[in-house]
């Protein structure tokens, strides 16, 4: 029985993936859904109680792609280095210009920085390159498609959530997950 | 959990002094008992990291939508969010010469929701109208997305509030 019970431990510490810190502290709104958030392929839009949206994506195989295709468009180069502390970076919020020099830092140093959302005006519309470039390295990379997580503060306001959705169904995107805590379903008497 | 270690016989007086006889077994018991802490450790974190979703599908945008969906006004149930946690509601559409009656209500289980059923009941065919004001906070719209889960209600759609509806909240004086 002992010997059953460490190999359980060992299995589990070897699978477990602690959840990626992220770069801001969203306090999600309770729902009674109780569909989960899959695993994989999730593209996480973080909308803090400031009105600034940040990025999230993971995937070991898609994210230098994207850095690639991203600093293509915007005419931004990385270095290796660059690149390999982007796999490590599970979220971020700071425009494409600056995300060199945020790259360069420790981790230590990175979770100093305050960061200041990615920009979202018409005029300098970033958060939709990522989006879209993401879905395009993930499906180069391993040929699935993503699903659109938004993850929002409880007192985040409506307005900037509604701007998120908007520019997302600008380009056809028109399903979302709401990422919330789990809630009991009350019982409803008709 | 200690054992009492039993004092070798026989030690008393004279004798030589013998090297004490170790057992070959040693006590397992702290060992397996952190082992299954971290086993229980584990299986909690795997499961409960998992973050739950509620699935929201906008409708598909159309290029030159001209004349959208038109919904009949008796079958109408207008939600306007407010800002503190407050939400207007009234019955049927809001029209340059037709004023429905406005109330007033929250996002408790005696509020909204009892409204919605009640509604439910009356015309099962009701269309929600969700118009988040500007003030409102993500919570709100979240949780309002939530009642139309728990009431079950299937037709509902997120509208920008308009003009018409502020002003109507504003002259009411609620």
């Amino acid at each position: 029985m002992v010997d059953l019970a460490f190999l359980l431990v060992t299995f589990f510490m070897l699978t477990t993936k602690f959840a990626a810190e992220e770069v801001v502290v969203v306090d999600t709104p309770s729902s009674t859904s109780e569909i989960q958030l899959p695993e994989s392929n999730v593209i996480r839009l973080l909308i803090d109680k400031d009105k600034h949206v940040f990025f999230g994506f993971e995937s070991d195989k898609a994210k230098p792609l994207l850095l690639d295709k991203i600093g293509a468009k915007y005419g931004v180069s990385f270095t290796e280095k660059q690149k390999k502390a982007f796999g490590n970076v599970s979220t971020f919020g700071v425009p494409v210009q600056q995300l060199g020099a945020l790259l360069d830092m420790t981790t230590e140093q990175r979770k100093k920085v305050n960061q200041g959302g990615i920009p979202i005006d018409s005029l300098n519309n970033q958060i939709i390159d990522w989006v879209m470039e993401a879905r395009k390295a993930n499906l180069e990379a391993i040929s699935k498609p993503t699903f659109i997580a938004i993850k929002g503060d409880g007192d985040a306001d409506v307005a900037t959530v509604k701007k998120v959705i908007q520019i997302l169904q600008d380009k056809n995107i028109n399903r979302f997950n709401l990422i919330t805590d789990l809630e009991n379903k009350p019982v409803v008497s008709r | 959990m200690a054992e009492i270690q039993q004092n070798s016989g026989g030690g008393g007086k004279g004798g030589k002094k013998r090297a004490k006889k170790m057992s070959t077994r040693i006590d397992m018991t702290p060992m397996v008992d952190l082992a299954f802490l971290l086993l229980t450790f584990f299986i909690l974190t795997a499961s409960f990291n998992k973050p739950n979703v509620m699935q929201l599908t906008m409708p598909v945008k159309e290029k030159d939508n001209k004349d959208p969906t038109e919904i009949k006004s008796s079958d109408a149930f207008t939600i306007v969010m407010s800002e503190n946690d407050k939400l207007y509601y009234y019955e049927g559409l809001l029209a340059e010469d037709v004023k429905p009656e406005l109330k007033v209500s929250d996002y408790s289980a005696d509020g909204i929701r009892k409204v919605l059923l009640a509604r439910q009941r009356q015309n099962p065919k009701t269309v929600v109208l969700i118009k988040p004001d500007d003030k409102s906070n993500y919570k709100n719209m979240v949780d309002i997305l939530d009642e139309m889960n728990i009431t079950n209600q299937s037709k509902y759609a997120l509208v920008d509030v308009s003009k018409a509806d502020l002003e109507f909240i504003k002259n009411s004086g609620l």
